[in-house]
């Protein structure tokens, strides 16, 4: 017999402030990352805009505080798998902006030579196993990521980052059913923005809510507010130690809007699907949360945002000076 | 009788098709409210309404498993896999089950349904918005494989690949969509799978292919028309069935072939095409079979220049003529 009483529950992590010794510690990293990140695809923006971009890319600029408040918590050694609308995971596992532009405009610096694009950014050595193009595709590789760890001994754990679209390909629930079955080191991290492509979630979604759907598997399911870096991390901590410690998976669901498109350049096909309104900025949240602590989060944020812009507007300079790729390359790599 | 694009062919065709019979419903990701990426269906969910125009959930297995069993139950489903470098999670679904199950019912059960999807590159799409995927399913007994080159076939195909009662994978090039454009009679026809056309008579050299390559071999073919040597071009159009004999009629005449197409040269299409000329028509050869396919490397890189060079384009596969016109 189960004991209904005794089975995870969904727990909402809202609208929480975080401690003023949290903050302190690692308030600036926070911002840093959130900040490199925007401006990195605002940068990117730029580019399309101006026709200077081959492929096309998805932003997630509003969405930073997850992937800041996720990654700050993992070491060298944890992986993660993530998306198509990937940059600020790559950012906050600290891949160098100059080799993500040098990927994105296509140049042999680039992390994959130039093969992949902004869909396929990954390094094996930072923790990222990478941007995907194929929605879902990821998340069985994080779980599998995770056995290795636990068959290594390696301690370390895996991050699986998946959109609200993606949580309907049954692969998702596949690794999540195995992850707590073999007490797989694996966080799920679903990043519900709303819209699948430009279909909203609710039209192709059952159920309250996604993290819900986790109990099921006898998963804990966590619903927190994806504009709240200090949240999310909290969560995110909790999670990854669990996992660290054999205590298995955590799936945990943030709830954050894109303020961008599902691509840029979509507006020259789909027409409006969406309401205009004012999104909530992450960034701007932790500058007031730091402010009201009495950490001066303001003045911090003109000091790193100068430095950011600075580091982004180089690495671009470098990435575009940067040479294509040789035709031999092409051929490289297919096998060892 | 009017000039269209090759998606508006396949857009018309599919609201002609809705209007005419009721039982036939379009399914896929972002389908309904939007018209799909492509805008292949835009339009249609408010003529035909949500019964009818279904936005699926984020997850291809289940659109051809739902596909499938709606046609089980004589429903016309018409499936959209929104690009073909997609269609993977789906391939259990339509090879293990859709190709199957007439002849495991002993011809109990059909499965009259099509599936859709944009495949191809030179779009700057990277690896996996450029795939050609063709090869894979024409593999598979129990499934049709077309891949329309005009707006005219499209419509006259679709409309094929919706009547027919067999499972129809439906690949539409997306470089193509806009890009080519052709007259469209008004009224409705079909056209039957499993006849290739001939695109340009020739006496000097057969060179079959489909899709975006077809275009590509035509304009070939008219450069060395220039210096006197006359190319046959035959658009295969369906893959499975595949139309040997006008490629064998055609090669009795040239005495030469050469197979050009997009996807893995590896085992693609024209590894089917060459072996055939070579059982059934060694003797009539004056050179090697020639086949121009894609390189052995998993995907198409994303770089431009790296895009390039995995992509055929008229001066390669013009060269390659050549080659095999002076042999
Ligand atoms: C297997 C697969 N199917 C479809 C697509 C096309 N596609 C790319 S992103 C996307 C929507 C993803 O939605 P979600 O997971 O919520 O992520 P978001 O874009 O909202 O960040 C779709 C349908 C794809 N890339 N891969």
């Amino acid at each position: 017999m189960i004991d209904r009483r005794t089975l995870p529950s969904r727990k909402e992590q809202n609208g929480q402030m975080t401690e003023k010794v949290v903050l302190k510690e690692r308030g600036e990293s926070w911002l840093r990352t959130m900040v490199r990140g925007r401006l990195f695809e605002q940068s990117l923006g730029e580019l399309y805009e101006r026709g200077e971009l081959v492929g096309v890319v998805h932003l997630s600029i509003g969405l930073e505080a997850t992937a800041a408040g996720v990654c700050s918590n993992l070491r060298k050694g944890d992986q993660i798998t993530s998306t198509h609308r990937g940059h600020n995971h790559m950012i906050a596992r600290g891949l160098e902006p100059e080799r993500m532009f040098a990927e994105i405009l296509g140049r042999s610096t680039g992390y994959c030579g130039g093969k992949g694009g902004s869909m396929h950014v990954a390094n094996f050595e930072l923790g990222s196993v990478g941007a995907n193009g194929i929605v879902g595709a990821g998340v069985p590789m994080a779980a599998g990521l995770g056995v290795a760890a636990q068959k290594l001994g390696t301690g370390n754990v895996a991050v699986a980052f998946c959109g609200d679209g993606a949580a309907n390909q049954g692969v998702v629930w596949e690794s999540l059913n195995l992850a707590a079955l073999w007490k797989i080191p694996v966080i799920f991290v679903c990043e519900n923005n709303g819209f699948s492509e430009f279909t909203p979630t609710d039209r192709v979604t059952a159920g309250p809510g996604i993290a819900d759907r986790a109990i099921g598997y006898g998963v804990s399911g966590v619903v927190v507010d994806g504009t709240n870096v200090g949240a999310v991390s909290a969560v995110a901590e909790g999670a990854i130690d669990r996992a660290r410690s054999g205590e298995g998976p955590t799936f945990i669901e943030t709830r954050a809007e894109r303020w961008r498109g599902h691509h840029e350049g979509e507006e020259s096909y789909v027409g409006t699907y969406r309401e205009t309104k004012e999104f909530k900025d992450p960034i701007v949240q932790l500058i007031q949360e730091m402010d009201a602590a009495g950490l001066d989060g303001s003045l911090l944020y003109e000091k790193i945002h100068a430095e950011e812009k600075d580091l982004i507007e180089r690495s671009l300079a470098v990435a575009q000076q940067a040479p294509l790729p040789e035709l031999s390359t092409a051929l490289e790599d297919v096998f060892s | 009788m009017a000039i269209k694009t090759l998606i508006q062919a396949v857009h018309d065709t599919l609201v002609d098709e809705m209007r005419r019979d009721e039982r036939m419903m379009l399914l896929g990701e972002d389908v309904g409210a939007r018209g799909g990426v492509f805008r292949a269906t835009m339009g249609m969910l408010d003529e035909f309404g949500p019964e009818r125009v279904l936005d699926t959930p984020l997850d291809e297995c289940l659109i051809a498993g739902v596909a499938i069993g709606m046609a089980l139950d004589d429903l016309r489903p018409v499936a959209e896999m929104q690009f073909a470098d997609f269609i993977f999670p789906a391939f259990n679904q339509i090879v293990s089950e859709a190709a199957k199950i007439r002849y495991r019912s002993n011809g109990d059960f059909c499965v009259p349904m099509v599936i859709r999807a944009p495949y191809g590159g030179g779009v700057h799409g990277a690896l996996y918005h450029s795939q050609s995927v063709e090869a894979f399913f024409a593999h598979v007994p129990g499934l049709k494989v077309v891949a329309p080159s005009t707006a005219h076939d499209t419509k006259g195909m679709l409309t094929q690949a919706i009547e027919d009662p067999d499972p129809v994978l439906f690949f539409e090039h997306k470089k193509t969509y806009r890009l080519i454009k052709d007259e469209v009679p008004d009224e409705r026809y079909t056209i039957p799978f499993g006849k290739a056309a001939v695109r340009r008579k020739g006496s000097d050299l057969t060179c079959v292919s489909y899709g975006l390559m077809q275009h590509l071999c035509a304009e070939a073919a008219e450069r060395l028309s220039a210096d006197g040597i006359e190319v046959e071009v035959i658009d295969l159009r369906s893959i499975y069935p595949l139309d040997m004999d006008t490629v064998l009629e055609s090669v009795g005449k040239t005495n030469k072939a050469m197979i050009v197409y997009e996807d893995t040269r590896f085992l693609g299409v024209g590894a089917e095409v060459s072996a055939q000329i070579a059982e059934k028509a060694l003797f009539e050869l004056d050179g090697p079979i020639v086949r121009i396919g894609a390189p052995h490397v998993p995907a198409m890189p994303y770089s431009p220049t790296l895009e390039h060079w995995f992509m055929l384009d008229t001066d390669r596969i013009e060269q390659e003529m050549r080659k095999l016109a002076e042999f």
